[in-house]
This record gives structure tokens, sequence and C-alpha cells, in this order.
């Protein structure tokens, strides 16, 4: 059995990464999946009000996940937050913080948001992604990059990188990973559908290696963008 | 036991820099079991064995002994509450802002008013980050007139250059006054057309930052404005 779009198991979609592209913020990413891209903008550390939110050991990290209102397949998607984004909003921020050293900057606040003008599956994954590069362009300190990918089950076999369509197939299953790209530890793992054991150990093992993959492109972007001369 | 990057390469935070123990860690880098590794976006800067970095980008984080530029954004009974430029807003007391003998109660707006900017010491930094302002030292003051921009703070260096060498050529070709706060704030005082080209001239200096031959490069793009202006 084939993949509708007549890729590999293991193949990722079209990816095209860009550091910096919003000027007003300290930094900021695209990161375009096949049809799902994600705009990504850092700005801080800056000052934390109200002031009980503030954290006097380190600093704080808020994400914030947003649909934009046309950006889904069909039907108009109503603004503002809702039960879903928040979610995403959370694990995002869950699946960041392992790779982020908060402790230079006691009291402030480093504000992530994520807008997402076209989506096809996968977004969670392309949102993290794109936070990854921005977070290092905004000069924040980090362990490592963390890279993210959905894997599950298309017509029964294990894949990467499900596009919207094969998400909407009978029985598919869909596991969003995040890796932190040098340790090669896992900071996010969710799952949607039904699958057995050892396909999800096979799943994982084909996004962590994906994950890689990715990062060289996270790379490719933040290097490209100072090699001007 | 192997250095895999080479100086003034640009790398990615997770990046490995050199495997073994043969160097050791500077800023902007740490190490874990299998070698060195990158913790920012920065320049690699290899010396005598320490490998550092040298940041691209980010905010501008308060040092001791920095000449900063703030902005008094409020006053208090004991003296003035500085905006930084960063997350943390500094204290500057009246015992450290000037030597007169002030009265208890005395209006403070006096010596400097809510919205003046002015270049300031940072005399300490805390762990939790309260910063602490002297006035005291030579250049230290009030502005008045003139224009204040801002800019990326790591470029700031660059804009100084070697021993003040690149903000002196933009004063001599120029004829604007120019102040440079190690917090990315500059103020310059001069005619509109002259502060036009010392603004454009800075603008360069922050996006080429990175590049080398920087000051010949800046120095025919001096004269090709003044000899327009002309």
């Amino acid at each position: 059995m084939n993949r509708p779009d007549g890729r590999r198991f293991d193949e990722l979609r079209d990816i095209e990464a860009k550091a910096g592209i919003i000027k007003r913020a300290d930094g900021s990413a695209s990161f375009k999946i096949g049809d799902t891209i994600a705009y990504a903008a850092v700005y801080g550390p800056r000052n934390l009000y109200p002031k009980f939110l503030q954290n006097p050991e380190k600093g704080v990290l808020r994400c914030s996940y947003n649909m934009m209102p046309f950006s889904g397949s069909g039907e108009r998607i109503r603004p503002g937050s809702s039960r879903r984004s928040k979610e995403i909003s959370l694990v995002t921020q869950k699946a960041l913080l392992p790779a982020i050293n908060l402790n230079e900057f006691p009291n402030s606040v480093i504000d992530i948001f994520i807008e997402f003008p076209q989506t096809d599956a996968g977004s969670r994954c392309a949102g993290i992604c794109a936070v990854s590069i921005a977070l290092a362009e905004a000069g924040i300190p980090m362990k490592e990059l963390v890279a993210a990918v959905a894997v599950g089950l298309v017509n029964g076999e294990v894949a990467v990188d499900l596009s919207k369509e094969e998400e909407d197939l009978g029985g598919a299953v869909d596991i969003p990973i995040a890796v932190t790209t040098r340790s090669g530890k896992i900071s996010l793992l969710q799952m949607d559908g039904m699958i057995k054991a050892e396909d999800i150990k096979k799943g994982v093992a084909l996004g962590k290696k994906a994950c890689q993959k990715i990062f060289e492109i996270q790379k490719k972007a933040l290097k490209e963008k100072y090699n001007t001369q | 036991m192997s250095l895999l990057i080479k100086d003034k390469d640009i790398v990615v935070p997770g990046e490995e820099l050199a495997k073994g123990i043969e160097y050791s860690s500077g800023y902007g880098t740490y190490k874990d079991k299998e070698g060195i590794v990158a913790s920012k976006l920065g320049l690699v800067n290899i010396r005598d064995k320490e490998i550092s970095l040298v940041p691209l980008s980010g905010r501008y984080m308060p040092q001791r002994d920095d000449v900063i530029i703030g902005q008094i954004e409020d006053i208090s009974f004991s003296g003035w509450r500085v905006d930084t430029g960063s997350a943390y807003s500094a204290m500057l007391s009246v015992r450290d802002a000037t030597s007169e003998y002030i009265n208890k109660g005395a209006d403070l707006t006096r010596f400097y008013d809510l919205g003046d900017y002015i270049v300031t010491k940072i005399l300490n930094v805390t762990s939790q980050k309260l910063i602490d302002l002297t006035m005291k030292g030579p250049g230290l003051r009030k502005l008045v007139g003139g224009r204040i921009i801002e800019v990326n703070a790591h470029k700031v260096p660059r804009i100084i250059g070697k021993a003040g060498s690149m903000v002196s050529l933009i004063k001599e070709n120029t004829n604007c006054k120019i102040t440079v706060g190690q917090n990315g704030l500059i103020w310059i005082d001069g005619s509109p057309a002259d502060e036009l080209v010392a603004v454009n001239t800075i603008r360069k200096i922050e996006r080429e930052a990175h590049i080398s031959g920087l000051t010949d490069k800046i120095k025919a793009y001096l004269e090709e404005c003044c000899k327009k202006n002309e």
C-alpha cells in the first residue's frame, strides 16, 4: 500500500524554514511543512505583570498557539482561544522547557506567539519547530534545539508526517513527537487513535530520525540569516 | 579530541563544537559527556584552548560597570527608577545622583524629570537583577536635545569599534555629538541632515556587524554620503 501523495513512509513533506522574518520581535521564524505554515515570534525576556506571576528563581515561558480564521480546510475557525488551542499552547511550552535555560532571567517573561495562516495537519509540530528557531534567534540560552514531527498509521503502515488527507483516512493514528535534537529525549508525545505497542515503538524510532533531518533544516535557516557577505 | 568548527564560524544551540577534553568551555557554551556544545546562536571565538561565543542577537542583560542610556520612568522619595532597555528597571538613589545637599522631601524633578534620558553607570547588579545606578563619573549626565535611536545591544562593540575608532569616524564625518550606551541606546546631536547620515551609518553597521573589514566599508560609505550633502 502506498501513501496518497506518493511519499515513502519515512519521507517528510517539503520543508522551508526561515529565521528573522518579523522585524519588531526579538526572534522570529517561519516553518512551512507541506501545506502547513507556522509563524513564530519571541519577545523578551521582558517585564512580567501582574507581579504574582513572577518567579524569583527563573524566568517564565508563555506560549500562545493560534490558528487564523481562514487557515483550516473549509470551515471558518472561530477566532480567539479554544479548548484545543489552550491545550496546544500548554504542550508546546512543555515541549520547549527542557531545552531552555531560564535561570538567567528571574522575575521576567519570554513570550511566544505562534500563528498559522494555513494548516494541513501537523500544526503543533510545525509550531514547535518554528519556535525553536525563533528562540535561538532571540538569543535565549538553550541546551539544544527542539524538533517535532507527527508519526502515525496510514493504511495500517507506520509513517511520518501525516497530511490532513492521510489523517482523515479510516483507522489512521496520529502521534505528535517532539525530540530534543542533541540528547535525543522526547519532550512531547501525544496519541490519537488505536495502535499496537510495537507500532508505537517503530513510529517513535522513525520520528526521532525525521527530527534529525528537521534539525539540519533549522540549523541551515539560522545560519543563512547571517551568511549575507 | 578534536575541533569540529573553525574560528568565526556561526553556530546554533545544540551544535557540537569540540570533542574530548582538550578545549575548555567559555561564554555561550557548555560541556556534556562528549564535548563542548553551543548554547546560543553566535560567532565562535577560540583563544588559548578556550572556546566561547560572541552572541549575534538577544536583549541587553545589565552588567556591572556598563555605561548605559536610561530613561526616567518613575520618581520616589529616595531617587529615580530608570528604564534600562532590558527586562529589569534600575534604581538611581539621590545619594548616587548628585553631591549636592538635598532636603528631605525636596522636589526631585528639579534634577531629572519623568521621560528624561540620562547617561549613567551601573554600580551593581544582584542575582535577582536589582540594579543600582550612579551619576558620579566622567561623561555621566542628563541628555538635552538630539535624538535617541535603539540598536541591538550585541552590536554596540562594533559601533564603538576598537578603542572607539568607529564611533569617532562617524563623529568626525558628520559633526555630530554621539554617545553610545552599552544597552543599545544611542544619542545623536547635530544638524538634522548630519543626524540622518549618522543614523543611517549606525543602521548599516548594525546590519553588517558580523562582516569583517567593516571599518573600510563604513569609511567609504560616509565619504559618499558627505559628498552628496555638499
